[in-house]
């Protein structure tokens, strides 16, 4: 290198122009979709009429809507476990420290990425009109969808596992899965469980909407009660998958604080 | 035995990692490699094993050749070849035992392994090898509970466990203190002259390399520029070595030889 030069400190056009960029993209997008704030301002007046119909809530509806409550923490339950099995196989094939063959994981990864882009909605309806009208629908949705979170976020997190260990599996002539059950499955284990919580915390938020297409749960509730204009009755379904979700969210919260 | 014939690593970016080199190590030897940081003496070492890939040439382990081995071949030969790192690569999560344990995979089926099914005779060899590196108590505790030192003598165990008859060393006190490295040195020469495994360790310091190698080998840039018994190795060998006079931060101090 040229060390008689002064050293200058690094250019700083390189963020100037992203946020460039960045500003030139939200002007095109604002402009594109025809987005006008002021529709949202003049509809104002109807959400005092729309709060004033949800209070108070029905607390006698609760007991009612126990059931279709549970079955929607059950069926975030189901789908999460077995989305979280199918996807041991694909984190390891899709983690580059682990199949060091490019075409192996970049294969796997365009088969996750075509998974996560389906919606979840979407995929409920698919599964509704395969299955028809129910939890299984729901279940199988997903069965899918956390298998898509759960895969992304164990395999990113395999790759920064100390390679310590993986070598040294390799230098006492272990196998493929001896290398994986010595080296990988005990440094990546507390993630994965912990991002198993969390997609299903995810699941429960995301199976109290999937009734609205008809594959059970709580959802189900919650779309005749607004179609019927039941809006007491909305406000009590509202309320009831506040609590549970709170609940969710503080359980595996203080698991995966000590997990990691 | 370990045979090098006329080996070369050429790195992508066409740096030159290992040079002609030709070598024979023979059983029993406790042999110091030796040169600056970037002489090629980590290449070397992984080179046996096999954890890096050479680019011409061959070397045979016991006569087979490593270089040409694939599949079940190279884990065979990998089995008998124990390697203890620089930091100390152990998985922390787990105890001492499985740690020692995870030295013994290469003789079982895959199966009963992960479940952990070992054979009583590997049980009792693993508690044997830490009894040698003097840890016989540390067996079920987790291995991040140990000292620096006691880790590196986890991993010492974990090749004795392996049954291996050779130990490469890369660097195995560099991160130690001047106290715990002595101990770590004197496991392995124990284990050499006890055993009578080969063993193969770069160091950086030159005291150390005095105090236990019967022969040493001074590489730079790639090359080898002295291989000879340690009586040769005088301080002009170790200048010449390391392309000028030998520094203070080289030497450990207060070993007596």
């Amino acid at each position: 290198m040229n060390q008689s030069k002064a050293i200058k400190p690094p250019s700083k056009l390189k963020y100037t122009l992203i946020f460039l960029v960045l500003a030139v993209l939200y002007v095109i997008s604002y402009i594109g979709i025809k987005a006008d704030f002021s529709e949202l301002w003049t509809g104002l007046p109807n959400i005092g009429n729309m709060l004033s119909q949800l209070w108070p809530p029905d607390f006698a509806y609760f007991k009612s809507i126990l059931k279709p409550m549970f079955e929607t923490v059950k069926m975030a339950v189901l789908g999460t476990t077995i989305g979280a099995l199918l996807s041991i196989p694909f984190t390891l094939l899709a983690a580059r420290n682990v199949f060091l063959n490019r075409w192996v994981t970049g294969i796997t990864r365009l088969i996750l990425n075509f998974i996560r882009t389906i919606p979840d909605l979407l995929l409920a309806s698919v599964f509704v009109a395969i299955a028809g009208l129910g939890p299984v629908a729901g279940i199988a949705a997903l069965i899918f969808f956390s298998f898509g979170i759960i895969t992304k976020m164990t395999y990113e997190s395999v790759e920064t596992i100390d390679p310590g260990p993986l070598e040294s599996m390799t230098a006492v002539g272990a196998n493929k899965l001896q290398f994986i059950g010595f080296a990988v499955v005990p440094q990546a284990l507390p993630a994965f469980i912990a991002y198993v919580l969390y997609t299903f915390e995810v699941c429960v938020r995301a199976s109290a909407i999937l009734g609205l297409v008809g594959a059970g749960g709580i959802g189900m509730g919650l779309k005749t009660n607004l179609d019927l204009f039941n809006y007491t009755h909305v406000t009590s379904i509202i309320l009831f998958t506040l609590i549970i979700v709170v609940i969710i969210d503080s359980v595996s919260a203080a698991i995966r604080e000590k997990l990691l | 035995m370990i045979q090098f014939n006329q080996v070369k690593k050429v790195y992508p970016n066409g740096t030159v990692g290992l040079d002609n080199i030709n070598l024979t190590i023979h059983p029993g030897e406790f042999v110091i490699i030796v040169g600056l940081s970037g002489a090629g003496k980590s290449t070397l070492l992984r080179a046996m094993n096999r954890l890096h890939e050479i680019s011409e040439g061959e070397i045979l382990i016991d006569g087979k050749s490593i270089t040409k081995a694939k599949g079940a071949d190279l884990r065979r030969i990998r089995r008998d070849i124990g390697m203890i790192f620089q930091n100390f690569n152990l998985v922390k999560r787990v105890s001492v035992l499985r740690n020692v344990l995870s030295g013994r995979v290469g003789y079982h089926g895959t199966f009963r392994t992960l479940f952990g099914l070992w054979p009583k005779r590997d049980i009792e060899l693993a508690h044997d090898a830490l009894r040698r590196v003097n840890i016989p108590d540390k067996a079920y505790v987790r291995a991040d509970q140990l000292s620096g030192g006691q880790q590196q003598r986890v991993s010492i165990a974990r090749a004795l466990a392996q049954e291996a008859k050779i130990i490469l060393a890369d660097e195995p006190v560099a991160s130690l203190d001047p106290l715990t490295t002595v101990q770590v040195m004197d496991d392995l020469k124990r284990i050499n002259q006890e055993l009578g495994i080969t063993t193969i360790v770069n160091l950086h310091f030159l005291d150390l390399a005095r105090k236990y190698g019967t022969r040493i080998i001074g590489l730079r840039a790639g090359k080898v520029v002295f291989d000879g018994p340690v009586e040769e190795a005088t301080d002009e060998v170790f200048a010449e070595i390391y392309g000028r006079k030998i520094q203070k931060d080289e030497l450990l101090g207060n070993v007596e030889a």
